[in-house]
């Protein structure tokens, strides 16, 4: 099979995804976002479906893994120094930054929001920048 | 469970579906992409225009609606500002991102194959967002409030 055909596939679906929950629920669908409404303080009043969301996120893979036959979950190839650090990171940047690869890059970008483009831009720009320092410099 | 509910385990499903088959929920795979400079692996790329594709036309024709099917309004971002919280954030995402080969959505949608570096990691993540809502919420200044995307 062409190593594209899967991606497409699967962007297909994420973005599928975007599209029903904006219908039926109105929102966007963007992760950082979903989780942040259950963190305090200001919890979100609306935590039941993010709570389904999440859930539905973790079955995903494993129904999709059922049907394909194989397991599509690999496990973390990064130190745990740099897996505690980079979630802290990940953590305070989607926070600070309204938003992450869904919220931002997808649903964002798909509205031609400025501010989506311009953090897409930049995220994607730090995330080759890093990779290329800790694969090839350090 | 309510419909708002089942609407969002629906789509929480296909999302996480869509990750693992694009290949998100191996950080190799996503670290691969990030290395321009290396084997660089460009799948990635069309899993993220597959996405905006459907994401773009779809939205066109929902937003025609007066309102959701399950809700009493969408609720969109406003247009905003490009500030430093926004690239300043992007920033530090993007460094996490490039450290680790995980987002927040592939790193929650591993979680069916739990391991302690990746359990190491949503705790930290979840440290991080807490201390930003906890700076953002505190009393005596007038700082915009939280802005999503």
């Amino acid at each position: 099979m062409n190593i594209f055909v899967l991606p497409i596939l699967g962007g297909l679906l994420i973005g599928s995804a975007a599209v029903i929950l904006l219908a039926l629920n109105g929102r966007i669908a963007g992760i950082s976002g979903i989780i942040g409404g259950l963190l305090p303080p200001a919890q979100a009043p609306d935590k039941a479906w993010r709570l389904a969301f999440l859930l539905g996120l973790i079955a995903g893979p494993l129904v999709a893994g059922l049907l394909a036959g194989q397991s599509l979950i690999a496990p973390p190839v990064a130190s745990m120094a740099s897996l505690l650090g980079g979630g802290l990171l990940v953590g305070v940047g989607t926070a600070l930054g309204g938003g992450c690869t869904s919220g931002h890059g997808v649903c964002g970008m798909a509205r031609l929001s400025p501010r989506s483009i311009a953090a897409t831009g930049i995220f994607m720009i730090a995330g080759f920048l890093t990779v290329f320092l800790v694969q090839h410099v350090l | 469970m309510n419909r708002q509910m089942l609407a969002g385990l629906v789509a929480g499903l296909l999302f996480g579906a869509g990750l693992g088959l694009a290949g998100m929920t191996n950080p190799a795979v996503v670290i691969g992409f990030l290395d321009l400079a290396g084997a660089w692996n460009p799948a990635l790329a069309f899993v993220m225009a597959a996405a905006v594709m459907v994401t773009f036309i779809g939205y066109r024709i929902v937003l025609r609606r007066a309102q959701p099917l399950f809700a009493a309004r969408f609720q969109l971002p406003g247009p905003g500002v490009i500030d430093v919280p926004l690239a300043a954030g992007a920033a530090l995402f993007g460094m996490g991102w490039g450290l680790t080969g995980y987002c927040p959505g592939p790193a929650v949608a591993s979680l069916g194959m739990p391991s302690m570096g990746l359990v190491g990691y949503l705790g930290a993540m979840l440290a991080g967002m807490l201390a930003v809502r906890i700076w953002r919420a505190r009393p005596s200044t007038s700082q915009p409030g939280e802005v999503r995307a």
